[in-house]
C-alpha cells in the first residue's frame, strides 16, 4: 500500500486555508461592533438590523430574488430541453451556442446584449436583465440534465416502446421522472448564478433595478463598512444551502465538468 | 427508428432559438458596431442614414485603424495576458496538490474534500473580493503587522491594497477552484496500479510522479487553464476595486468606453479583439488536447 504523503496533505491543507479564511473573516466581521474591519472588539446584532432598515438594499434583494426565479424557471425549461436533445443526437449548431456562453468572459455578453437591447429600443430594467440571466444559464442547466441523460439506461425506455407504450407516455412515466434531480440540480445552479451574477447584470441593468451584486458594488466602491459583512454572510448561507442541495442532487455534475 | 428524428429536432428548437437571438446576434451585433461610428450623445449613432430617401448602412474603419495608432492598446492586450499567465500558473502550482489530495483520499470523503472546494467558488464574486480588500486595507492587521516588522528592520510603510500583488492574489483566489476541478476529474480517473508496478520495479516517489501522475494529467491541466485564463482575461471588478491606478486590464478599460466614455464602436473593437483572442485559446486548447 502507499503511505499519506504528507507534504500533499500540507499543501493541500494550506491551499483549503486560503480558500476559506478570506471569507471567515467577512463573517466574522459582520458581528463586530466596530466601523473598521480591524480588530475584534465586541459581538453586535447591529449591522443585521441596520440592513433591515436600509430601503434600497431590501429592495436590491427583492429584485434578485425575482429575477432569479424568473431566469432559473425559463432557463431550467429551455436547459431541460438542449440537454435532452444534445444526449441523444449530435446537433453542432446547439452544442456550439450551448457552449460558447460559459466559455466566453462574461464581460463579452454584458457588452454585447446592452448594445442588441439599446438597439431594439427596450429600457433597460428587470425584464432587460432576465432575459441576460437567462442566457448564460441555459448551458449550466442543458450539461446537468445530459449528464443525468447520460448515465441513464436506454434499455428502459426500449422496454417500455417494447410494452406498448405511447412515445409520450414513455417520458413522462420514465424519462422524466428518472431526469428530475439533474433538472433540479440544474435549476439551483441556475438560481444561484442568477443571484450571483454581477458582470452581465451590470451592463444590462437600467434605472431603479439594481440588484444585490450591484448594491454591494457601490457601496463597496465608496468605501468599507460592516453592513457590507453582513449582507455578504447572509448570501453566503443562502448559497451555501443552495448548493450544498444542488450536489446531493446531482453530485456527478460537480466533477467532470 | 423512424419518427424519432423529427421529435430530437423539435426539443432543439426553443432553446436554439434563445441562443441564437439573445448570443450569436449580439455577437454579430458587436461585430458590425465596430465599424460602426460613435452616435452624437454617445452609444451608436443610428443603425442607418437617410439620404435621399434611400437606406444606407454606412460603414468605417476609423475605429481599427484607432485601435493601432498607438500602442497603447497592445501594450493593454500584453498587460492583461501577462495577468493571466501568471494567475493560471500560481493556479496550476497551487490547485495540483489538492486536486491529487482529493483524488487519492478514500471514497466516502472525496465528495466532501470536493464539496469544499466547491462552495468558496459558489459563495458571491463579489463578496470574495471585498474579503480581500478588508484583508489589503491599510487599517487591517495584515498590513499593520507587515510595516511594524519593516518598521524594525528600517524600512518604509508599504500599502497592499492597490497594487498589482493585491491584484493577483485575488485573481488566484477567486479562480482556483476552475483550476482544481476539472484536475481533479483527471486525476481521479488514473490507474493506481501504473504507480504501484512503478514502485514495485523501483522507482522512488518523484520519479513516479513525473512518469506516470504529470504526463496523464496533462489534459486535465489543459482544461483547467483554459477556464482560469479566459475569465482573467477579460476581469473588470478585481482590477476596478483592488488594481488602483496602475491596476488596469483591457477589461476596465472596455466597460469605460461602454459606460462613462459612452464611445461603443471603440468599445465594440476592444471587445471584438477580446473575443478573437478567447476563442483562439479554446481552439489551441482543444487541438493540444486532440493532439495527445
Amino acid at each position: 500500500m502507499r503511505k499519506k504523503n504528507l507534504l500533499l496533505w500540507i499543501s493541500a491543507t494550506l491551499v483549503y486555508l486560503f480558500l476559506y479564511l478570506p471569507l471567515v473573516l467577512v463573517v466574522v466581521f459582520s458581528f463586530n461592533d466596530s466601523k473598521l474591519n480591524a480588530e475584534w472588539v465586541g459581538f453586535t446584532w447591529k449591522w443585521y438590523g441596520k440592513l433591515l432598515h436600509n430601503r434600497e438594499m431590501l429592495t436590491a434583494a427583492m429584485n434578485s430574488l425575482i429575477i432569479a426565479t424568473v431566469s432559473a424557471g425559463v432557463a431550467t425549461i429551455l436547459g431541460t430541453l438542449a440537454g435532452m436533445a444534445m444526449s441523444q443526437c449530435r446537433l453542432r449548431l446547439l452544442q456550439f451556442l450551448v457552449l460558447s456562453p460559459i466559455a466566453m468572459p462574461d464581460i463579452l455578453m454584458g457588452v454585447s446584449l446592452l448594445l442588441l437591447f439599446i438597439m431594439v429600443n427596450m429600457t433597460l430594467g428587470l425584464l432587460s436583465i432576465m432575459l441576460a440571466h437567462i442566457t448564460f444559464c441555459i448551458g449550466f442547466v442543458a450539461l446537468s440534465v445530459q449528464a443525468r441523460m447520460s448515465s441513464m439506461d436506454p434499455a428502459l425506455v426500449e422496454a417500455a416502446r417494447d410494452l406498448g407504450a405511447s412515445p409520450w407516455r414513455c417520458f413522462r412515466d420514465i424519462t422524466l421522472p428518472l431526469l428530475i434531480p439533474g433538472i433540479l440540480a440544474g435549476a439551483l445552479m441556475a438560481f444561484t448564478l442568477s443571484i450571483d451574477d454581477f458582470v452581465i447584470t451590470f451592463f444590462t441593468a437600467g434605472v431603479g433595478s439594481s440588484t444585490l451584486p450591484l448594491q454591494i458594488y457601490s457601496m463597496v466602491k465608496i468605501a468599507v463598512t460592516p453592513e457590507v459583512n453582513a449582507v455578504s454572510t447572509l448570501l453566503m448561507l443562502l448559497t451555501l444551502v443552495v448548493i450544498t442541495t444542488a450536489s446531493r442532487l446531482s453530485p456527478a455534475i460537480f466533477r467532470g465538468e | 427508428m423512424q419518427g424519432k428524428a423529427w421529435y430530437k429536432y423539435l426539443l432543439s428548437l426553443p432553446p436554439m432559438a434563445y441562443l441564437l437571438i439573445f448570443f450569436a446576434t449580439p455577437t454579430l451585433i458587436m461585430l458590425l458596431a465596430s465599424f460602426r461610428y460613435a452616435g452624437e450623445y454617445g452609444g451608436l449613432a443610428p443603425w442607418y442614414l437617410h439620404e435621399s430617401g434611400r437606406l444606407t448602412l454606412d460603414l468605417t474603419l476609423e475605429n481599427w485603424q484607432r485601435l493601432l495608432e498607438t500602442d497603447i492598446y497592445l501594450r493593454l492586450f500584453l498587460k492583461s495576458i501577462g495577468y493571466a499567465v501568471a494567475t493560471t500558473l500560481i493556479c496550476m502550482v497551487m490547485g495540483y496538490p489538492l486536486a491529487l489530495m482529493i483524488a487519492r483520499s478514500g471514497r466516502k470523503n472525496r465528495d466532501f474534500l470536493l464539496l469544499l472546494v466547491i462552495l468558496p467558488f459558489w459563495s458571491n464574486f463579489l463578496v470574495r473580493i471585498y474579503a480581500w480588500m478588508i484583508i489589503f486595507s491599510p487599517v487591517g492587521a495584515l498590513t499593520r503587522m507587515l510595516n511594524g516588522v519593516l518598521g524594525l528592520i528600517g524600512m518604509g510603510p508599504v500599502t497592499l491594497m492597490y497594487s498589482p500583488t493585491a491584484m493577483l492574489v485575488c485573481l488566484v483566489y477567486v479562480h482556483l477552484p476552475f483550476m482544481v476541478l476539472p484536475l481533479y476529474a483527471n486525476l481521479e480517473k488514473h490507474d493506481l496500479d501504473m504507480l504501484d508496478a512503478a514502485q514495485d520495479l523501483g522507482a522512488g516517489k518523484w520519479r513516479r510522479f513525473w512518469l506516470i501522475t504529470w504526463p496523464l494529467s496533462l489534459p486535465g491541466i489543459t482544461a483547467g487553464s483554459i477556464l482560469v485564463f479566459i475569465p482573467v482575461l477579460g476581469m473588470f471588478a478585481i482590477p476596478d476595486l483592488l488594481g488602483g491606478t496602475n491596476g488596469i486590464m483591457i477589461g476596465n478599460v472596455i466597460k469605460q468606453q461602454f459606460m462613462e466614455s459612452r464611445d461603443w464602436p471603440f468599445g465594440s473593437v476592444l471587445s471584438m479583439v477580446l473575443t478573437v483572442t478567447a476563442v483562439a485559446v479554446v481552439l489551441l486548447g482543444s487541438w493540444l488536447g486532440r493532439r495527445r
